[in-house]
């Protein structure tokens, strides 16, 4: 096991640029917050619930989410078609699991860190939610599950425009549909089963089930917690296409 | 150190390298040189475990480069073509990332790194972010991160392109000073001169194939010992010659402006092919 230089290397150029890190992470959840949270939902009342309590969860799964694929995709496509920096490493005694692991935990500490900031912002204007250890390890792993996404995508990119295809094709669909705004059973067959598939649906249901205090569905959990494995080892299995 | 075997690569139908065969003993400076587009690059992402090879085999440090890449990866050096450094951090923290890639220990990074920085002259650069270097600086701190962990075997592709001639002329000390030092080096360039000063061996490259494989020396001999040519007519052949008076006789029937000198590898390329190597 080798994986630390590489998370190393990530945190640091992070440490270097601390504002733009801050900005970059915030500017999308606190906008999704502000405009369905306190524009829309301000009075608005979800199954005898205000709006706003209810879709915090979705848009912290949300954030999650976007701050791990987005960043961690988009260094690591960059780092192997621009700057070769990959190659380093791939001349490196590091083997492939190492290289997305490193990568993928770099995501679930970007998505992790932006989902706080945003718990924060959250509990300063007054949502009521109920914080818990299992809670924030869900947020982990969601985090960690499209860090791994985001590294399988980058390797297979062949160029950049590939790399905005599966944000468009995968996560804009997902960040509308994938139950962050609205309970996925509110939707109608045959949707409500397409929304099931994605691995957000889940990573949100179970937020949200988990911040009203009641147990989640632990199929949700299971269905969350194999995408994560099979994403990691998609993960691996491509830039050990590319070694 | 390194023997390849009928190695061989093809990206669709572009045979970019084709049968190469070549060993290289320890401590000894193996140069490739060839134009642009010859195979070089290729030659050495095969034997760095970057690509695979379409057939043939290679083995560098005693370690197959297809059965065991990581055993090849924890005994080689790369200084690749591109400049592929982390221009966000200083030179300092580019070594120290490459140290704990290669899992050296916290206080033999340290001290290496400053080894390393006054050997290639960067000392006073240490902090500073690689962004702020000019290029000459750039490939000698790539040159450190090569060496930074002590490989054995140290491959160097092209690491002169684009410098002037005393960027160029300081990256050769290091180059000798490494062989000095028992160090096995790949170098791969296309500029003459540079084969001829560094290289123990030269093979000579071009579309894929390995052409001509001596010692600088023996090369040269091949074609001749002198050179003669008309200044400012391409359109006459240079012609070789074994002996100065014999050049210099054939030189008066040639032209006016002539030119009698020793000969040059590139001499030996273009004896071979009919092409200039530089362009
Ligand atoms: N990834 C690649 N895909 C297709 N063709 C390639 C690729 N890499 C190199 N080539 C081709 O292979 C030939 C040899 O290239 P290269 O090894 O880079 O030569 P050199 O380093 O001697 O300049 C060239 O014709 C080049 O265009
Ligand atoms: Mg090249």
């Amino acid at each position: 096991m080798n994986f630390y230089p590489i998370f190393w290397k990530e945190m640091l150029l992070i440490r270097k640029k601390p504002w733009r890190f801050l900005a970059s992470s915030m500017v999308m959840p606190v906008l999704y917050f502000v405009t369905f949270g306190w524009g829309l939902g301000r009075g608005m009342n979800v199954g005898g619930g205000r709006y706003l309590d209810f879709v915090l969860p979705g848009i912290l799964a949300l954030s999650a989410m976007n701050n791990s694929f987005g960043p961690v995709s988009t260094s690591l496509n960059i780092s192997k078609l621009y700057t070769k920096t990959i190659e380093e490493v791939l001349v490196s005694p590091v083997s492939h699991w190492d290289i997305a692991l490193g990568r993928t935990l770099t995501g679930l500490a970007r998505g992790l860190f932006s989902a706080l900031t945003l718990l924060v912002v959250g509990f300063a204007s007054g949502v009521h939610l109920h914080l818990s250890f299992s809670f924030l390890a869900v947020l982990g792993l969601t985090a960690f599950c499209f860090g791994a996404a985001g590294v399988a995508a980058a390797m297979v990119a062949r160029s950049h425009e590939d790399m905005a295809n599966f944000n468009s094709f995968f996560i804009v669909p997902m960040s509308f549909l994938a139950g962050t705004f609205f309970s996925p059973d509110r939707m109608p067959e045959p949707f409500k089963s397409l929304i099931l598939v994605y691995p957000l649906t889940h990573a949100s249901l179970v937020l949200r089930a988990l911040a009203a205090g009641s147990g989640p569905s632990l199929s949700s959990v299971l269905v969350l917690t194999a995408y994560s494995l099979f994403f990691f080892y998609l993960a691996g299995m491509m830039v050990k296409k590319a070694a | 150190m390194i023997t390849t075997s009928n190695l061989t690569k093809y990206f669709g139908a572009l045979g970019a390298v084709q049968s190469v065969s070549f060993s290289v003993g320890k401590g000894e400076v193996f140069g490739l040189l060839g134009p642009n587009g010859a195979g070089k690059t290729t030659t050495i992402r095969m034997l760095t475990t970057l690509l695979a090879p379409s057939s043939g085999s290679a083995s560098v440090g005693g370690y197959d480069v297809i059965a065991d890449p990581l055993g090849v990866k924890r005994s080689i050096g790369v200084v690749p073509q591109t400049l592929n450094l982390d221009i966000d951090l200083t030179c300092a923290e580019n070594l120290e990332y490459h140290g704990r890639l290669q899992r050296m220990k916290r206080e033999d990074r340290t001290s290496r790194i400053e080894e390393l920085l006054h050997f290639v002259g960067l000392r006073e650069k240490k902090d500073m972010p690689v962004e702020h270097l000019s290029g000459g600086m750039r490939r000698r701190l790539l040159i450190a991160r090569g060496l930074m962990h002590r490989p054995a075997v140290v491959f160097m592709d092209e690491p002169t392109v684009g410098l002037d001639p005393q960027a160029r002329r300081m990256i050769w000390g290091l180059v000798e000073s490494l062989k000095r030092n028992g160090i096995t080096i790949l170098i791969t360039t296309h500029y003459i001169e540079e084969a001829d000063a560094l290289c123990d061996r030269v093979a000579i490259m071009r579309t894929g194939k390995i052409i001509a494989l001596d010692r600088p020396v023996e090369l040269k001999k091949s074609v001749g010992q002198f050179a003669v040519e008309c200044l400012g007519r391409y359109d006459v052949p240079r012609q070789f010659f074994p002996a100065r008076a014999e050049a210099i006789e054939a030189g008066r029937d040639l032209c006016t402006d002539v030119v009698v000198r020793d000969v040059t590898l590139e001499d030996v390329f273009i004896s071979l092919t009919g092409e200039r190597i530089e362009g």
